[in-house]
């Protein structure tokens, strides 16, 4: 065995862990390391993003902080969890456009778009998110991060803030870097995640007064003039499947169906949990039922065969990714530092209830990414 | 059935294959390629050594196939005092506070190179994001990848071509190796 001092080359990757001592690994904090120019290609879409959030033209009274009312405030129904944060979306059209949505899965936004979201933990707002579409086309990705006081909020490094917010058990919300946005938002058909025909339908109608008819954030809109080309049907579609079951496969496509897709760079797992709007549950299920590990990773539970072995959570990979935040495990790799403990229980108990598919013995190719 | 492979072999040794130019990579990119690789300490790591007569020295056999799966290790390294990492002596696995990591096989085998899933720009997003296929979980220490993060588009394009043409050697590397007290 050669053991060694740590010679330059190597210094910077892993002292942020030596740092951490060995109660944390650490390795989530390399990337936070890297210094300016390893962004490489992601600097350009920090390029132009204004100075501070006031800038982006989210407020009509910076001062007061009072939003535009010509913004649409909006939720996705599953939304992405990000280690408990409250958040707060908006979209701005510019004046007399409209979404393309003739694809009900691939939704074009306009040159102009504007998106921004929210984040506040313990009712104190850490962070908002900024997107914006530009005139060739690409995507803006800006970040904005608040005073301890809530009073401004001036754009962050393209490098991110390890260190945002702290959280449970000496974990700490991070602030993403552009390259952190661009694997989320750049690894599917659509930059835009939470404001799609499946994130703005209504699976669940909420008890209470109401017409009944199904989709009425969708209706809206696309009576409002805003979603040019919406197939009817995508109005007026209900998914099948139990409460359980659309909860379970609502949560992995708002949180996992944005890089385990069928279109983007990882399509060559085959694990495809993005949602369509004609058949919601197909793929993710067809993709996950019984479908064995080619290449398994480290930290599973021992007998662990399948990314989701019916009747099995305990011999399912899927949850146990889900749990796990030691970085060789954790799902999703980034962007949350606590495991959301509710929705595990909840796949867990989705999976319980499933009965063997008949996923078979499929072979799939490539990394269990 | 055998007859109709026979036949389409037939047609396939008859029928000149032309690639687009495109899919051809270039001599100049491979051997810039071969250049880099050979400068930038890849084989540092990649390449397992073995004991010459000179002292530890890379077994080109083996090039850039990574840790050997025969040279199994089931726990990292007890260090006290200011070390805070080690190696083996094939300077394949490494051990520290991230656990043990092994070097990965760079060689194009189909069913072990771990290249084998990645396309240029997943390579290139990999160097420049620390992440397996450029969006996964994170490439462990020692991987300097913040140094050939800094390389260019090209030259990292390079090392992909050349890496993608060296003969391939099958050699399964192990998963890392969890920190002793780590718990999922």
């Amino acid at each position: 065995m050669f053991a060694f001092r740590l010679p330059a080359p190597f210094r910077m990757p892993w002292r942020p862990a030596i740092a951490a001592a060995a109660a944390a690994v650490g390795i989530g904090l390399l990337l936070h390391l890297a210094p300016e120019r390893l962004v490489g290609q992601s600097r350009a879409a920090t390029l132009g993003a204004p100075a501070d959030l006031a800038a982006t033209g989210l407020y009509s009274d910076p001062a007061a902080q009072t939003v535009d009312p010509a913004h649409i405030a909006f939720a996705p129904q599953y939304p992405l969890w990000t280690d408990g944060a409250l958040k707060r979306r908006w979209i701005s059209l510019p004046p007399g456009t409209a979404i393309d949505a003739t694809d009900t899965d691939i939704w074009n936004f306009p040159v102009g778009t504007r998106l921004w979201k929210e984040f506040s933990f313990d009712g104190r707002k850490v962070e908002t998110r900024y997107m914006e579409r530009q005139a060739d086309g690409s995507w803006l990705f800006a970040t904005y991060g608040w005073s301890a006081d809530g009073q401004t909020a001036p754009l962050v490094s393209e490098r991110g803030r390890a260190n945002a917010y702290p959280l449970a058990g000496g974990a700490a919300h991070a602030i993403p870097g552009v390259a952190d946005c661009r694997v989320c938002h750049l690894s599917g058909p659509v930059a835009v995640l939470g404001f799609g025909a499946r994130q703005l339908a209504t699976d669940e109608p909420a008890a209470g007064p109401g017409d009944g008819a199904p989709n009425p954030v969708l209706r809206k809109l696309a009576a409002d003039g805003l979603l040019a080309g919406l197939d009817p049907r995508a109005i007026a579609a209900r998914p099948g499947g139990t409460r359980l079951e659309r909860a379970a496969l609502g949560y992995l496509h708002g949180n996992c169906g944005h890089c385990h897709n069928a279109q983007g760079p990882l399509a060559k797992l085959g694990l495809d949990l993005r949602q369509s709007a004609a058949d919601p549950h197909a793929g993710p299920k067809a993709t996950t039922l019984g479908v064995p590990l080619k290449s398994p990773p480290p930290g599973l539970a021992p007998g662990t065969v399948a990314r989701v072995a019916p009747g099995r959570p305990d011999l399912s990979a899927l949850p146990q990714r889900m749990a796990s935040r030691w970085p060789l495990l954790q799902m999703p790799p980034l962007g949350t530092a606590l495991a959301d403990a509710e929705a595990v229980e909840m796949i867990n108990r989705w999976i319980a209830e499933t009965e063997t598919g008949s996923a078979g013995d499929r072979h799939q190719e490539g990394e269990e990414g | 059935m055998r007859h109709r492979n026979l036949a389409i072999a037939a047609l396939a040794i008859a029928i000149p294959v032309v690639a687009p130019a495109q899919d051809a990579p270039s001599a100049d990119t491979v051997k810039r390629g071969e250049y880099l690789v050979t400068t930038s300490a890849c084989h540092d790591c990649h390449t397992p050594f073995k004991m010459g007569d000179n002292g530890p020295e890379w077994d080109m056999e083996r090039a850039l196939s990574g840790h050997p799966e025969s040279e199994v290790i089931t726990e990292g390294a007890a260090l006290s005092g200011p070390w805070a990492a080690a190696s083996s002596m094939t300077n394949t696995a490494w051990s520290g506070p991230w656990g043990v990591s092994f070097t990965a096989n760079l060689t194009p085998d189909p069913e072990t190179g771990v290249l084998r899933d990645y396309s240029e720009e997943q390579f290139v997003q990999a160097m420049r994001t620390g992440r397996h296929l450029g969006q996964g979980r994170p490439i462990l220490p020692p991987m300097p990848w913040p140094v050939y993060g800094q390389m260019t588009d090209q030259d990292l394009g390079a090392i992909y071509v050349y890496l993608r043409q060296i003969p391939p050697v099958r050699n399964k590397v192990p998963q890392p190796l969890p920190p002793a007290a780590q718990s999922n």
